[in-house]
């Protein structure tokens, strides 16, 4: 059976509904596979996610589940050389932490968690500074892009953190309420 | 041959085909409306009431977008939820001779479902520029001859706009505008007086309803045009004319139908019908009818005039001038500043409006305006605004209070610009490669000249004036490098004129050569103008073009 035979088989089941079964068939749904990221290596993105974005009186990162989102785009959106990068990057933060406390991320305080990614930013916000056009982008941009990307279009983040309003029904220029928060 | 039998047959069913196929109907015509690609259904068929967070990829392009359309994907407005109404570029392919980025949506409602929406009469100063400067031919229409089909598609599309009064570019029948911001409205106040009147900002004008039109809109200001608008927010083929036309009765509309060929009646010296091919079945059909629209695109109409070959017309149907294919033009775009702003800090803006400001043409529109530097002009869109800061240094509670602040005040002026007509940018078709319905691939040659390279320096630096005056700080110039078709305004190619030897079609859209022939979309236009939104014109030459053809038919001419 090709895939035209398969298309009208579809359209004789569904009694001739052949829009429908050609946007499905048609329409670029992407196929995934494997996903790239671990349960492990997820818990581990989750956890870093909460310590750039932590709870307070608003959901942090975590609750967002951002590592789902960033296992997502790493796999279907990024680049293989991206991907790459991502995912050394995971080793590479252990390997920090390991070297500034010896131990891995999961078991070192809130209070270490910080103090190591606020180091890691540093080193980022000057390794992106001297960049080169060319050169690749620094692993811990990567996971704090996806980060606040994933924690303000997920529902947690969108509807609690910022005040999320899918038909705002008018247009106001000039308005002296903070329309967001 | 009965049942294939029609009054008429309109190819194609975007912006222009929509509007063939609701003035046919409402004429009281038995229409067939062919379309390329899959139905869509005004609603049911949108992506547009999902939150972030239930889209896989919370709106972003995949790998695999971009691999199967290379070209589509990099469209300003193509992403998770409007990808449905782009194509597959690998399936449908075209050859770039030079980089042209061909944008296209093959569906029932075509481009209308994810076009830019800015609607701007073209004036005198449009018409009557190929006669001033010798590029092209002359538009066989002045003003006065669209300005009553303007005014009488615009109340049907829902536009909003204000009246501004300007000979360069006429007022229409528009709804209420969208209002501007405080930065908007102060820099408009300061560029307007410090210009003396020469340089105006003034509200978009854009088919996005603030008035309830039947059951469409009002807009919601979500900003989500491009993904379908279940509120029918916006004017589409889709939300608007096909339902119309389908009321009447007297529509049929058959998607999944590739047009190949107008077959040509060489006893009659008329069109017969055409000659389609079944996407889906690959099987071919012909249909029959008194007059034919193609309102296929620009390109596409382009194509299927250069492969309906005959003995009378062996390169291309009505195609003795030799001009179809020549004449591309698409706009130079991309060239502007943008700016910052240290006041209003205790104001934001609420709600996301779909359109922005505009600054009407400025350059040689009179004695007073007119440079040496470069021929015609070009206008901008843009606007002013705030946002979420979005980003910040270091980690933690103090970076998560720090994203809930709110930027400063920006704002940002782009340019569209006019693209001559040059004979040597062209569309011919490829001798050998046909495509999987048998139809020869399109060869794209087509680029931007020394004119409009200047004409696009000259815009940027405005640009920064215009802001300067404007009182913003900290502006800078940008060319996004546009390259030709990224525009998404390819136009020419099958042009109108007083001459049937350098010329396709009259003044009413009537191929010279062909007289049952009518062709109103982009392809039958004779300067690009550098007024954005050439979709407000297209319809306006449909709907004067069916009142002459259905008259001309009631009179026994055609």
């Amino acid at each position: 059976m090709n895939r035209r035979e398969a298309i009208e088989k579809v359209t004789f089941l569904l009694g001739g509904a052949m829009t429908g079964s050609h946007a499905f068939l048609s329409s670029s749904f992407t196929f995934r596979g494997t996903r790239l990221l671990s349960e492990e290596q997820k818990a581990l993105l989750n956890e870093i996610g909460e310590t750039i974005l932590p709870a307070t009186d608003t959901p942090g990162a975590k609750e967002a589940d951002v590592a789902a989102f960033m296992d997502v785009i790493v796999t279907d959106c990024y680049t293989p050389a991206e991907q790459r990068i991502f995912m050394e990057g995971i080793s590479k933060l252990e390997e920090a932490c390991r070297k500034a406390y010896g131990k891995k991320f999961g078991a070192i305080s809130p209070a270490l968690r910080e103090k190591l990614l606020t180091d890691i930013d540093k080193e980022h916000i000057a390794y992106m500074a001297g960049k080169k056009s060319g050169d690749p982008v620094h692993y811990f941009r990567m996971f704090k892009e996806l980060t606040l990307a994933g924690y303000f279009t997920s529902e947690a983040g969108a509807t609690k953190f910022l005040k999320y309003n899918p038909a705002p029904g008018r247009y106001d220029g000039c308005t002296s309420e903070k329309p967001w928060y | 041959m009965k049942n294939n039998t029609y009054d008429a047959i309109v190819v194609g069913t975007g912006i222009s085909g929509g509007w063939a196929a609701k003035e046919l109907c409402e004429k009281g015509l038995k229409t067939l409306v062919l379309e390329r690609g899959r139905n869509v259904r005004h609603i049911e068929d949108y992506d547009d009431m999902k939150a972030p967070w239930e889209l896989p990829h919370r709106g972003r392009k995949t790998q695999e977008d971009i691999r199967l359309s290379p070209v589509q994907s990099g469209v300003y407005n193509f992403h998770e939820t409007s990808k449905r109404f782009f194509v597959n570029d690998l399936d449908q392919p075209y050859e770039q001779v030079k980089p042209f980025e061909w944008a296209r949506g093959y569906q029932v409602g075509g481009r209308s479902l994810i076009w830019g929406r800015q609607c701007y009469r073209r004036s005198d100063i449009d018409f009557e520029a190929n006669a001033r400067d010798g590029y092209g031919v002359d538009w066989p229409i002045r003003y006065k001859d669209i300005a009553p089909w303007y005014d009488y598609v615009e109340p049907f599309v829902g536009i909003a706009g204000s009246r501004d009064g300007l000979p360069h570019l006429p007022d229409g029948k528009f709804q209420p505008p969208m209002p501007m911001n405080c930065l908007e409205k102060y820099v408009a106040e300061r560029v307007n007086k410090g210009f003396n009147g020469e340089r105006l900002i003034i509200h978009g004008r854009t088919a996005n309803l603030t008035r309830q039109i039947g059951t469409r809109g009002p807009c919601q200001y979500r900003a989500k045009c491009e993904s379908g608008c279940s509120y029918g927010g916006y004017f589409s083929s889709v939300s608007a004319t096909l339902p119309a036309a389908a009321a009447t009765g007297n529509m049929t509309l058959r998607p999944f139908s590739v047009v190949k060929e107008v077959i040509y009646d060489k006893e009659r010296k008329r069109a017969k019908g055409v000659r389609i091919v079944d996407s889906e079945t690959l099987e071919e059909h012909e249909y029959y009818a008194k007059i034919i629209f193609l309102n296929a695109s620009t390109l596409n109409t382009t194509l299927i005039l250069l492969n309906s070959v005959s003995d009378t017309f062996p390169e291309g149907l009505g195609n003795g001038s030799g001009q179809i294919g020549h004449n591309l033009m698409d706009m130079p775009y991309g060239m502007g500043a943008s700016g910052t702003f240290d006041g209003f800090k205790d104001k934001y803006t609420f709600g996301n409006r779909p359109t922005g400001i505009f600054v009407p043409r400025f350059r040689n529109i009179d004695e007073k305006t007119r440079t040496d530097k470069f021929l015609r002009g070009y206008t901008y869109q843009g606007g002013a605004g705030r946002g979420r800061i979005g980003w910040g240094d270091g980690v933690g509670v103090q970076l998560k209070e720090r994203l809930a602040e709110a930027g400063s005040w920006s704002m940002s002026i782009t340019a569209w610009g006019e693209h001559l007509p040059y004979y040597e940018n062209k569309v011919t078709l490829d001798p050998v490669r046909k495509d999987k319905f048998g139809m020869p691939v399109l060869r794209i040659d087509c680029e931007f000249r020394e004119n409009e390279k200047k004409l696009g320096e000259d815009a940027m630096n405005s640009a920064a004036e215009i802001l300067e005056m404007g009182g913003l700080k900290n502006v800078t110039t940008y060319d996004r490098g546009k390259i030709p078709g990224s525009c998404i305004h390819e136009t020419g190619t099958a042009r109108m004129g007083k001459d049937p030897r350098t010329s396709v079609l009259n003044k009413w859209n009537q191929m010279h050569e062909v007289k049952n022939v009518f062709i109103t979309d982009g392809s039958s236009v004779c300067s690009s103008s550098c007024i954005p939104g050439p979709s407000v014109t297209y319809m306006a030459l449909t709907a004067r073009a069916v009142d002459y053809a259905a008259e001309e038919m009631r009179k026994g001419n055609i």
